[in-house]
């Protein structure tokens, strides 16, 4: 017995038990993560219920499950289904509970449709007519599927154009109103309320005013080439007009083959990564909160690599090793132990309402009292994560340096070079494999941290990206959406969480798989400079 | 290991050892140096003649090393090091406050026991030097790095891979490429610290070849182990033991005929 201890086998296998149970929780979790999320986007086919009492519930089938409470006398348990019903404006509830006992047939008829609405969540069953103001251009199933497959691509590009007017356009035009307006509010705190300039802006405000009203009247001219619609005659014998401008897509899920099924699965897949969203997030794309994430994880890179290269330079390179040293190393490791809630108070304390307020007091008087930077926004929240991952930096660049041979450093001061040259052409290129580590982790952290965003510039929904077409281009001091954020929200805080579940998967999937895109765009670049720059090893 | 008899005092050297010995190009006197409490060299006194290679032999922790890297004070990197006496390099005072350390280590250049060629191409090891110095024109870079190698007897062997990292080449390729990036700055002295003795004999033979060529043009001293090294490539050797120079003198007269006891009981191999 004794041997069988001493011969490490125990060992061995308890080693290997405990790897074996992260990967599975890891395999796991990335599993239920990766299922629920790609299967989101699978085409469904709409069942047509017929029950015991004549009623009839049509939708997708979502899941089954068992009746809780006592169990009937003699019987088996009794199971009930949920139903995915759709036309929430009609029946109130996107969902309903069907139990099975009272099921009397359920049948899969291939006319049926779902339309996906701009608003109120999906449309489920079958075409009435299709008309154009109130003449019927096509009645019945088939014909009125065929006219409105072909009327979409039409409405979608009309749509499209409004929005670009009403965002791009009147954007611009709004923009330069409030330029104008914050300039004569400047002149005003000037005392200059009269006068040739206050007379040019006023002049140019009346200009963007007549540019404003003519975008107006074209928007105007376009809603009225809106004049499709499309009947559906629902469950229950309704029917329901739905304005083809309001229609995303349609189709007959229990009428497609494979192709057509792959193929509306990329669309959707496609809609989720690059479109807006839609209905409180619950629907559309996640593009925006995206965009957010890789931007502010990019900022914080930026920000957070310098400061703790340069930090850890100094604390290895330059300072006097001795208690104070040790006691500033011991405090920056147990600064990564500090709540994340914690720094994201001090970052609204200090970044958005000291510096922010500060900036806004000094740069943008004429804006006060509405706040320009000292309101959280997406450099706020970036310098707070940098700010909370900065101890990873240091750490990892510090023990890159003590690992540099001593040997190396000798033999360039050896040659002439002065401590800085050597430091600059010798250590930091030896060192930089370390420090791209350091950052990987610092960017996987800041990837998948929420906590301290909610107080620092994360919104459920912004208006515009930091980045777009007006300049400077570059607005650092908006608000914006971030993937982590966004799962919270809509996991937890939208009205229609059944609605939305699937939403928080995919929108997880896709938050795994940026983090793991930017880390692998790392571990390759710090895989080239560790083959270019490999320490000296003899 | 054989001794290479073909590089051993070459007729010619003996033939210049007639003539009166040239200006020493390093100059110690009285040199005593501590680390902190403990002294490590005490009252050195020598001279190293230009265009000549010196050996320094003794028995490890004897303060070789340590009285070589007093010379192009690399010692100063080491916390708490205090020196006494005086040390010259050509007429430079090493230790005098006004000296420069940056320009003096140009002028004393060195090779370590390990080699330690930069992560970068055998190119840029080599351009370093030159590239600190201020040379930027390409033309004058690629001139100065075939030369070096050429001196370093590298070039035909690297010339096709001159952009390849240097940790590519093998042991003894990279020691040679760290001579090459030593001499690429023309220093006057070259120190070497015991730069075999990680190497292969015929690694080993190559570098002693090297050697023999390069005290044409520059002042060599080498600390070594191996005193058949030192008998087969020196014109002068130094003895020392426990931070003492104990003897000094032409490299055939200290092996045949050594004037302290200490010195003949070493290099019979009587202790060491």
């Amino acid at each position: 017995m004794r041997d069988f201890w001493r011969s490490g086998d125990p060992f061995v296998w308890l080693t290997g038990a405990a790897l074996a149970f992260a990967l599975l929780m890891v395999l796991g979790l990335v599993g239920l993560v990766a299922i629920h999320g790609l299967g989101f986007f699978w085409p469904r086919e709409v069942a047509r219920i017929t029950l015991v009492d004549g009623g009839v519930v049509v939708g997708e089938v979502v899941e089954r499950e068992p009746i809780p409470g006592p169990l009937p006398p003699g019987g088996a348990r009794p199971f009930r289904i949920k139903v995915k019903q759709g036309n929430r404006d009609l029946f109130g509830a996107d969902f309903v509970w069907v139990e099975e006992s009272r099921i009397a047939g359920l049948d899969r008829p291939a006319g049926l449709v779902m339309v996906e609405r701009r608003e109120w969540g999906n449309a489920y069953g079958a075409i009435r007519d299709v008309r154009e103001g109130d003449r019927v251009v096509a009645a019945g199933g088939e014909a009125g599927f065929a006219a409105v497959t072909e009327r979409l691509p039409g409405a979608l590009a009309l749509a499209r154009q409004i929005r670009r007017i009403e965002r791009d356009e009147v954007g611009r035009i709004n923009y330069g109103q409030e330029r104008i307006r914050l300039q004569l509010r400047r002149l005003e705190l000037r005392g200059v309320r009269e006068g040739p300039q206050v007379e040019a802006l006023r002049a140019e405000l009346a200009e963007l005013q007549a540019q404003y009203d003519a975008r107006v009247k074209e928007l105007d001219a376009l809603k009225a080439r809106q004049t499709g619609a499309l009947t559906l005659e629902v469950a229950d014998g309704r029917a329901m007009t739905i304005p083809i401008a309001q229609i995303v897509r349609v189709v007959r899920p229990n009428a497609m083959g494979t192709a057509a099924r792959i193929g509306f699965y990329i669309a959707k897949v496609w809609e989720f990564v690059t479109g807006d969203p839609r209905e409180a997030n619950t629907e559309g794309g996640v593009f925006p909160a995206m965009f957010g994430t890789v931007m502010m994880v990019v900022l914080m890179s930026l920000v957070v690599a310098p400061f703790g290269v340069l930090a850890a330079f100094y604390l290895r390179e330059y300072a006097q090793q001795g208690p104070f040293v040790s006691a500033v190393r011991i405090a920056v490791n147990n600064l990564a132990g500090v709540p994340s809630i914690v720094f994201g108070v001090f970052g609204l304390g200090f970044f958005v309402y000291f510096v922010g307020g500060t900036i806004d007091r000094v740069f943008f008087p004429e804006a006060l009292p509405t706040p320009t930077f000292g309101t959280g926004g997406i450099l706020w929240a970036s310098l707070t994560l940098a700010l909370l991952t900065v101890p990873v930096v240091i750490v990892a660049t510090e023990e890159g340096l003590a690992a540099i041979p001593r040997s190396l450093r000798e033999g360039s001061l050896a040659l002439g070079a002065t401590k800085l040259e050597t430091t600059v052409r010798v250590v930091l290129p030896a060192v930089l494999p370390s420090i791209l580590t350091g950052l990987i982790l610092a960017m996987a952290r800041a990837a998948g941290e929420v906590a301290p965003l909610m107080i620092t510039g994360v919104v459920k929904l912004a208006p515009a990206l930091p980045i777009d077409g007006f300049p400077p281009y570059v607005h650092l001091e908006r608000k914006f959406m971030h993937l982590g954020f966004h799962i919270y929200d809509v996991g937890f805080q939208s009205p229609n969480v059944d609605a939305a579940r699937p939403m928080v998967f995919a929108t997880t999937l896709l938050l795994l798989v940026i983090v793991l895109v930017l880390n692998l765009f790392a571990i390759a670049l710090r895989n080239r400079l560790r083959r270019r720059y490999a320490a000296a090893a003899v | 290991m054989l001794v290479n008899v073909q590089v051993q005092a070459p007729p010619d050297g003996q033939g210049r050892l007639e003539t009166p010995p040239p200006a020493p190009a390093v100059e110690a006197h009285q040199l005593s140096m501590w680390y902190g409490q403990a002294q490590a060299l005490f009252g050195i006194t020598m001279a190293v003649p230009r265009h000549h290679v010196t050996a320094l032999i003794g028995p490890s922790g004897c303060g070789k090393s340590t009285l070589l890297r007093c010379i192009n004070r690399l010692n100063d990197l080491i916390d708490g090091v205090k020196v006494a006496g005086r040390l010259r390099v050509a007429g430079t005072d090493v230790y005098d406050p006004a000296t420069d350390v940056v320009t003096l280590r140009r002028r004393v250049g060195m090779v370590f026991q390990k080699s330690n060629p930069f992560p970068k191409t055998i190119y840029e090891n080599v351009a370093y030097g030159p590239r600190i110095l201020g040379v930027t024109r390409r033309v004058e870079l690629d001139e100065i790095v075939e030369r070096s190698l050429r001196s370093a007897a590298l070039w035909d062997e690297v010339r096709d891979r001159l952009h390849e990292s240097a940790l590519s080449l093998s042991g003894g390729q990279q020691q040679r490429l760290c001579i090459a990036r030593a001499i690429a700055v023309e220093p006057e002295v070259l120190l070497m610290d015991e730069p075999c003795s990680a190497l292969d004999p015929a690694a080993t033979a190559k570098i002693e070849d090297l050697m023999t060529g390069l005290k044409e043009r520059y002042t060599i001293v080498i600390v070594t182990h191996n005193m058949q090294q030192a008998a087969r490539v020196s014109d002068f050797t130094g003895f020392m033991l426990l931070g003492e120079l104990v003897e000094f003198g032409l490299t055939r007269d200290l092996f045949t005929t050594p004037r302290d006891r200490r010195t003949e009981d070493y290099i019979t191999g009587r202790f060491g």
